[in-house]
C-alpha cells in the first residue's frame, strides 16, 4: 500500500529525538509536507532522558514542550511511532520508504487515563530509566512522552493480562488483534536522524561495568539525578543504596580508542563536568568529585563552565587514563587504578560510586541502513551520494544538542532543496 | 457581536463522570458561563464527540468553543478546530487527578471542576478568533551580510530552495577569511590531510547564480522594516545608495583573528618570526605560489623546527585575554604542522598545548598528525625571546612539572576568534561614544532598541538556548558562522544554511501574518488603543525583541511581524491598553472575576495561579499525572509568559477577595530559562513594587508571592501550592472578601 498523502514532495525524516524532530518542524513550519517517522512508541529520543543540559543547567523537558507544541499546531506534518524504516529504494526526488510499523495494540481512542496499567500486574524493564527501575507492561512511556498514548508490551498482548487490560479501558482503545503493518510511502527526499546509543560499557572489560553494581555509565548517571528517574532523584549506590557522595568520573570510557570508538564523542567532558554539579546540588560541601580526563574538551564557552567546576573544591582533576578497577568485596567500594601522568605516580583510589563517561556511537551501529549511504569510519553518515538523503544530528557526528539542532536545521533545508528540485522538474 | 456563538462541551470521561458532577458543570455553563449551546459527552475527544463539535461548528454556527474535559495539552489531535476560537477548562489533570478520591474530597473538588468551567466561559466570551497580522511582508528575498564561507553557504543554500539573495560584502571582492587560507581542514572521510579550500569554487557558484546578486564594496547604511518588509539603505562603491527590499537576513559577518600585539611576552607584533595561524596560511600560500618550502620571514633562512602555541591569548581567566576557546585552533595546528611535515619530514612540528580539542572524527586527523610524527607536548608557554634569528621558547612542562626552553625557527600562536558584530547595544550609547575606538554598526537598524543585534556573550550574537540555536532576539535576522560562536569552516557552513533556513521560515511565515518561534502558527497579535496610551514607553523599553518602535508622535508603533506573540508588552502597560484578540487584559481578568468566591467565614480560601503555559503548566500537568495532590483551594490560569501578567490581574484579584497569589515563571537571572528572555524577571521586577500596594489595601505581603517553577518540578511543584496555602490559612481569609 503506498500512503496517500506523500508525494516526491514529502520529506521523509527518521529518527524522532530532538535532531528528527527539529528536522521536520524547520521544514513544516517552511510550508513542506513532512513525516515522520520513529521506531519507539514516543517522540523526544536521548535528550528526553537527560535530567540538565550544560552548560546552563536548564531542562531539556522545557525544550520537548515547545517542540511538541510547535508540532500540535502544525497541520503539515504527520508522525508515525513505532515505525522502523527498513528499506528506502529510488533516488533523490524520487524514493520509496517501506516502513515497518509495530503493534501497540492501544488505539488513537486512548486518552492515557491509566486504566490498563492499574489492570496489569507484570512488569518490564524500563528503557526510560535505561533499564534502572522495571515498568508496568501497559505504560505511557514517560510524562512526556508524545503521542500521549499506552502501549502494551507484546509479553502480554496473547495473555489473560492483556485480555484484563482490554477490560480495564472504557474507551475500546486495546485492540489486542493488532498486527505488524507494513506500508510503503513516496517521498522526495530523506532525513536520516536516527541518533546515537551509548557505547556497551561492558565491552571496555577493565572498568568492570556489568561486574560491579557501582560501576555505572553516564547515561544512567542522568537517571539517578533526575526526580522522575527511579530514586526519585536521589544519588545513591546501585549496590546498596546509600548515598554515593564520593564520585568518580572516568572520561574517554570507550572514546577516543581504537580498540572501542576511534572518535571522541565530544559532549563527554561537558556532562561529567555537569554532572559533578548534581553532586554538589545533592550533597553540598560533603561531595566529592574525581574527574579522571585526557584532555578537558570543553569548547568555545563552555570554557566558562570548565573554570566554574575547577573552582569547585568539591571537585578535583587527575590528568590519567585509569588503566583498570577492583572491587573492594567487603564495602562494594570500586577502586581504581592507575597513573597520574602529571608527575608520573601510581594511584590506588576507592569511591562510592564510578561514573563512566560514555561514548555516542550511532543508534544504527551493527544495523543495516536500508539505504546506499556514505559512512565514516565509526559509522557516522554523510549521506547519499547524490544528496537525496541527508544526514542529521549524532547520526552525521557526535555532537552535542545545540550543535545536533543546528545540523538538523541545516539537513532540513538540504532536504527541502531536493524536493524543491523535484517539484521544479515535475512542473517543467 | 451578532456573528459569535458560544458553546460549552463537558466531558464526563476518563473518571470525570465519576467524581464530579457533570450535570451541574453543564448547568453552571448555561446560567453562569451564558454559553448558548451546551452539550455533555462521555467521550468527547472519541471520534464521535468531535465530530458532534465540528457539526455545531458547520450548522449551529458556533465560533466559540469552551472543552470542560482534560489539559489543553492533551488531546490536541482530537481537539483541533481551526477558525474559532477554543478554550479549555482542565478538569482532568486539574482537577480529578490533582485530588483525593475521598468523600471527603467530594466538595472541594466539585468546587474546583465549578470554577473551571465558570472561568472558562468568562474566557471564552472575551476571545476573539485571530485573524493573523495584517502587517504582511511579502518580500521573500534574503539579505546575506557578509560574502566569506558563511555568507556564501547561507547565499547558495537560500537560492537553491527557490529564493532569491543579496549578498554585501564588504571587500571588494567575495571570499571572506578562507579565501587567504591554503588548504583547510579536513571535514568528511577520510580525516588524514590538509584539503583544498574549495573557497574559488564557492566564489565561482555564488558568483554566476541567477538568483544571487552581489554588492561588494559595500555596507549597510541602513535597515528598517520587519520580516517580510525590510528595506535596506546599501552603501555602494562610490558611496552611492541603493535601496534592496528583504524579507530577512542573515548576518554572516566572521570574525577577527586576535591581535597578535596584544601578546608580546610571546613575541606577537615585536619578533618577525612569531606569526599567528592566519599569518602561517599566508606563509603557507605565497610559498605554494613560488612553489618553495615555507622559509623564516626574519632572513628568508630554512625552517627546521616549528612550535605553535595554543591558546595564546585565549582561555585566560585573567581578564587580559580572550576567556573563551576558539574550537578550532587544535586541529589547525595539526593541519599546519602537516604543511611542513607533508614537504620535509625532517621538519620539527611541536605543538604545546594543555588540553588537545578534537572532537569527533578530529580524532582520526589527530592520529595522522602523531602518524607525521608531529610532537604535542603538553605544556604552557611563558615567553618568546629572540635568540639571533632563533625564537626561544620559554614554558612550563606539565607533565614532568618543571620548566624548559626549546628553539624554533617559527612560532606559530592560536590566537582566538573575535566576532565581528557590531555595537554592543547594552553598553549605553554614551558611554559607547567614549570608547578608545568607537564601535561600527554592521546592521544600523532603525530600531528603537539598538542598531545591532544583542549580544550573547563576548562579542558572539549566539542564541541563549540549547534546544534552539537559532532562537534570535530579533525576529527574521540571524546570525551565521563564527559571528555567532567561534567556530570551524565545516560548522560554519553547517550552521549558515541552518539560518538560511529560518530566513526562508521569517519570510513563509511573515506572509501569512503568523508567529516565529516558539510561538508558531500563532495568528493573534498585539493592538493598541492609542487613544488611552499616555507615551510611558515601557512596552517598547520592555519588549525582549525590539518589535516596537515609536511613531513620530511618539507613539507605540508595532512592528507585528518582529513580534513573538509573548505579551510581555501587555505586562507592562499601566494603563491596560495593549492586547491579543485571543489573549487579553480581559480574557484573563475576566476568569479572575468569574469564579465563585466564598465568604469570609467559610474556610475555603481562594488562591489564584498564574502559570507560566510552558514549564509551570505542563509541572502540574505532570504532578497531577504522577499522582502528587496539592490543595484544592486553588485555581490555576496559564499564562503565555509570566512577562505577561499585568498587575492589574494581582489588584483585582485581592480586590476581588483573592486570598493569595502565585506566580509560576521560569529561572531568571544569567542562565535564564525564559524563552521570551526576560520575561520572568521583568514579572518579579513588577511584583516587587506590588508591596506599597498591598499595605495600602491593608493586606499582608505574603499575599503576593512569585517563584521559579521548572518542568521538572514536578514533586515540588504541589508541595509549594501546599505550604503556600498553608501559610495564607495562618494569616487569615482576605478582608476584602464581598466588597467587589
Amino acid at each position: 500500500m503506498t500512503a496517500r498523502v506523500a508525494t516526491n514532495e514529502s520529506i521523509l525524516v527518521v529518527g524522532g529525538g530532538i535532531s528528527g524532530m527539529t528536522a521536520a518542524l524547520e521544514a513544516a513550519e517552511c510550508g513542506r509536507q513532512v513525516i515522520l517517522a520513529e521506531k519507539t512508541p514516543t517522540l523526544g529520543g536521548r535528550t528526553a532522558l537527560l535530567y540538565r543540559y550544560f552548560p546552563k543547567m536548564c531542562h531539556p523537558v522545557c525544550g520537548l514542550e515547545i517542540n511538541l507544541r510547535r508540532l500540535k499546531a502544525n497541520r503539515n506534518l504527520r508522525i508515525l511511532t513505532m515505525a522502523e524504516v527498513v528499506r528506502i529504494e529510488g533516488a533523490r526526488g524520487d524514493y520509496t520508504a517501506t516502513l515497518r510499523i509495530a503493534p501497540r495494540y492501544v488505539n488513537e481512542n486512548c486518552t492515557a487515563c491509566g486504566a490498563c496499567a492499574e489492570a496489569v500486574a507484570s512488569t518490564i524493564p524500563n528503557p526510560y530509566n535505561y533499564g534502572l527501575d522495571r515498568m508496568k507492561a501497559a505504560y505511557l512511556p514517560h510524562a512526556m512522552a508524545y503521542p500521549q498514548r499506552y502501549v502494551l508490551d507484546p509479553s502480554i498482548a496473547g495473555t489473560e493480562e492483556g485480555q484484563q487490560a482490554r477490560a480495564a479501558c472504557r474507551y475500546g482503545a486495546i485492540d489486542l488483534d493488532m498486527k505488524e503493518e507494513t506500508i510503503a510511502l513516496k517521498v522526495g527526499a530523506v532525513v536520516w536522524a536516527t541518533g546515537w546509543k551509548p557505547y556497551d560499557a561492558a565491552k571496555i572489560q577493565p572498568y568492570g561495568y556489568g561486574r560491579y553494581a557501582n560501576v555505572i555509565t553516564s547515561v544512567e548517571f542522568e537517571r539517578l539525578a533526575d526526580p522522575r528517574g527511579p530514586t526519585g532523584g536521589a544519588i545513591l549506590r546501585p549496590s546498596d543504596g546509600k548515598p554515593a557522595k564520593n564520585v568518580a568520573f572516568i572520561q574517554c570510557a570507550g572514546s577516543r580508542d581504537e580498540n572501542h570508538l576511534r572518535h571522541c564523542s565530544r559532549i563527554c567532558c561537558m556532562a561529567s563536568l555537569k554532572q559533578t554539579q548534581y553532586l554538589r546540588e545533592a550533597y553540598g560541601e560533603d561531595a566529592r568529585s574525581t574527574i579522571y580526563y585526557i584532555d578537558i574538551r570543553a569548547i568555545d564557552r563552555f570554557e566558562d563552565f570548565y573554570q566554574k567546576v575547577q573552582h569547585d573544591a568539591t571537585v578535583r582533576f587527575v590528568k590519567s587514563k585509569v588503566a583498570r578497577i577492583a572491587e573492594d568485596e567487603k564495602t562494594r567500594n570500586p577502586i581504581l587504578h592507575g597513573v597520574d601522568t602529571e608527575g608520573y605516580h601510581h594511584y590506588a583510589t576507592s569511591h562510592d560510586l564510578v561514573v563512566l563517561a560514555i561514548g555516542m556511537e550511532p543508534e544504527v551501529t551493527g544495523a543495516q541502513v536500508p539505504a546506499e549511504v556514505i559512512e565514516d569510519s565509526s559509522g557516522f553518515i554523510e549521506g547519499a551520494a547524490d544528496g537525496g538523503i541527508v544526514a542529521a544530528g549524532v547520526a552525521a557526528a557526535p555532537l552535542d544538542v545545540n550543535r545536533a539542532v543546528q545540523s538538523a536545521t541545516a539537513a532540513s533545508l538540504r532536504a527541502i532543496a531536493v524536493v524543491h528540485r523535484a517539484a521544479a522538474t515535475e512542473n517543467a | 457581536m451578532a456573528d459569535m456563538k458560544t458553546a460549552a462541551y463537558v466531558c464526563s470521561g476518563c473518571g470525570i463522570g465519576d467524581r464530579i458532577d457533570a450535570k451541574q458543570l453543564e448547568r453552571i455553563a448555561q446560567k453562569e458561563g451564558k454559553m448558548q449551546l451546551v452539550r455533555g459527552h462521555e467521550f468527547l475527544c472519541s471520534a464521535e464527540g468531535v465530530a458532534l463539535i465540528r457539526e455545531d461548528i458547520a450548522k449551529e454556527g458556533v465560533t466559540h468553543v469552551a472543552i470542560a474535559a482534560c489539559s489543553r495539552r492533551a488531546k490536541t489531535d482530537a481537539f483541533a478546530f481551526e477558525g474559532v476560537a477554543i478554550t479549555r477548562a482542565n478538569l482532568r489533570e486539574g482537577v480529578i487527578w490533582s485530588q483525593p478520591d475521598t468523600e471527603d474530597a467530594r466538595e472541594l473538588t466539585q468546587d474546583m471542576a465549578d470554577d473551571y468551567v465558570r472561568m472558562a466561559c468568562a474566557e471564552l466570551k472575551r476571545m476573539k478568533v485571530p485573524a493573523g497580522n495584517p502587517d504582511r511582508g511579502t518580500s521573500k528575498r534574503i539579505l546575506v551580510v557578509g560574502g566569506g564561507l558563511s555568507g556564501m553557504t547561507a547565499a547558495l543554500a537560500a537560492a537553491g530552495a527557490g529564493y532569491d539573495v543579496v549578498i554585501v560584502e564588504k571587500q571588494a571582492a567575495l571570499g571572506g577569511r578562507a579565501a587567504q587560507w591554503h588548504r583547510r581542514i579536513p571535514y568528511r572521510n577520510p580525516y588524514d590531510a590538509p584539503v583544498e579550500t574549495g573557497i574559488a569554487e564557492l566564489v565561482a557558484a555564488a558568483g554566476a547564480h541567477p538568483r544571487i546578486k552581489v554588492h561588494v564594496n559595500a555596507t549597510l547604511a541602513q535597515t528598517k522594516g520587519a520580516p517580510g518588509r525590510f528595506s535596506v539603505s546599501v552603501c555602494v562603491e562610490g558611496g552611492d545608495m541603493v535601496t534592496e527590499e528583504v524579507g530577512a537576513i542573515v548576518q554572516a559577518t566572521g570574525f577577527t583573528p586576535y591581535d597578535i600585539a596584544r601578546l608580546p611576552e610571546l613575541g606577537g607584533g615585536t619578533n618577525p618570526n612569531v606569526v599567528d595561524q592566519a599569518g602561517l596560511e599566508r606563509l603557507a600560500l605565497e610559498a605554494a605560489a613560488k612553489g618553495e618550502p615555507i622559509r623564516r620571514p626574519s632572513d628568508g633562512g630554512e625552517v627546521k623546527r616549528v612550535v605553535f602555541l595554543q591558546c595564546a591569548g585565549q582561555r585566560d581567566d585573567s581578564g587580559a585575554h580572550l576567556p573563551y576557546c576558539s574550537g578550532h585552533c587544535c586541529l589547525t595546528s595539526i593541519k599546519q604542522a602537516m604543511y611542513f611535515k607533508d614537504a620535509s619530514p625532517s621538519i620539527d612540528t611541536v605543538v604545546m598545548y594543555t588540553d588537545l580539542r578534537t572532537p569527533g572524527l578530529g580524532e582520526d586527523f589527530y592520529r595522522a598528525g602523531q602518524a607525521r610524527g608531529i610532537l604535542f607536548t603538553k605544556g604552557r608557554a611563558s615567553s618568546v625571546t629572540a635568540d639571533g634569528a632563533l625564537c626561544k621558547v620559554a614554558f612550563r612542562d606539565l607533565i614532568l612539572d618543571e620548566d624548559a626552553a626549546i628553539d624554533a625557527d617559527l612560532v606559530v600562536l592560536a590566537t582566538g576568534m573575535v566576532a565581528n558584530s557590531g555595537v554592543n547595544i547594552d553598553i549605553p550609547e554614551e558611554e559607547r561614544q567614549k570608547m578608545e575606538v568607537k564601535p561600527v554598526s554592521v546592521l544600523n537598524l532603525a530600531y528603537r532598541q539598538g542598531p545591532d543585534m544583542p549580544q550573547l556573550k563576548y562579542g558572539f550574537t549566539d542564541s541563549h538556548f540549547i534546544c534552539f540555536p537559532y532562537e534570535t532576539r530579533r525576529t527574521g535576522i540571524y546570525a551565521a558562522g563564527p559571528v555567532r560562536r567561534p567556530m570551524d569552516m565545516a560548522q560554519a557552513a553547517e550552521d549558515a544554511t541552518g539560518a538560511a533556513l529560518k530566513a526562508i521560515q521569517a519570510v513563509e511565515n511573515a506572509g501569512l501574518g503568523r508567529a516565529a518561534h516558539p510561538r508558531v502558527g500563532d495568528l493573534s497579535f498585539p493592538t493598541a488603543r492609542l487613544e488611552g496610551c499616555t507615551q510611558c514607553k515601557r512596552c517598547t523599553v520592555e519588549c525582549p525583541f525590539g518589535a516596537i518602535d515609536e511613531d513620530e508622535k511618539r507613539y507605540p508603533l508595532f512592528n507585528e511581524s518582529r513580534c513573538r506573540r509573548c505579551g510581555t508588552c501587555m505586562g507592562a502597560c499601566p494603563v491596560r491598553v495593549i492586547s491579543f484578540e485571543n489573549y487579553s487584559v480581559d480574557t484573563v481578568g475576566n476568569q479572575i472575576k468569574a469564579i465563585d468566591m466564598p465568604d469570609e467565614f467559610s474556610e475555603k480560601p481562594r488562591i489564584l495561579v498564574l502559570a507560566c503555559e510552558n514549564d509551570a503548566y505542563p509541572a502540574l500537568d505532570m504532578a497531577a499525572m504522577s499522582g502528587a495532590m496539592y490543595s484544592a483551594f486553588v485555581r490555576v490560569i496559564p499564562v503565555r509568559c509570566l512577562g505577561s501578567v499585568n498587575t492589574i490581574w494581582i489588584t483585582d484579584a485581592l480586590n476581588g477577595g483573592w486570598d493569595g497569589v502565585m506566580l509560576m515563571g521560569c529561572k531568571k537571572g544569567d542562565d535564564y530559562q525564559c524563552h521570551f528572555v526576560k520575561g520572568s524577571e521583568m514579572a518579579a521586577y513588577r511584583m516587587s513594587k506590588t508591596d506599597d500596594t498591598l499595605k495600602q489595601m491593608g493586606l499582608e505581603t505574603e499575599r503576593v508571592a512569585t517563584y521559579e517553577v521548572a518542568i521538572t518540578d514536578v514533586a515540588r511543584v504541589s508541595q509549594l501550592i501546599n505550604e503556600y496555602v498553608a501559610k495564607i490559612q495562618e494569616i487569615g481569609m482576605s478582608p476584602m472578601k464581598g466588597f467587589a
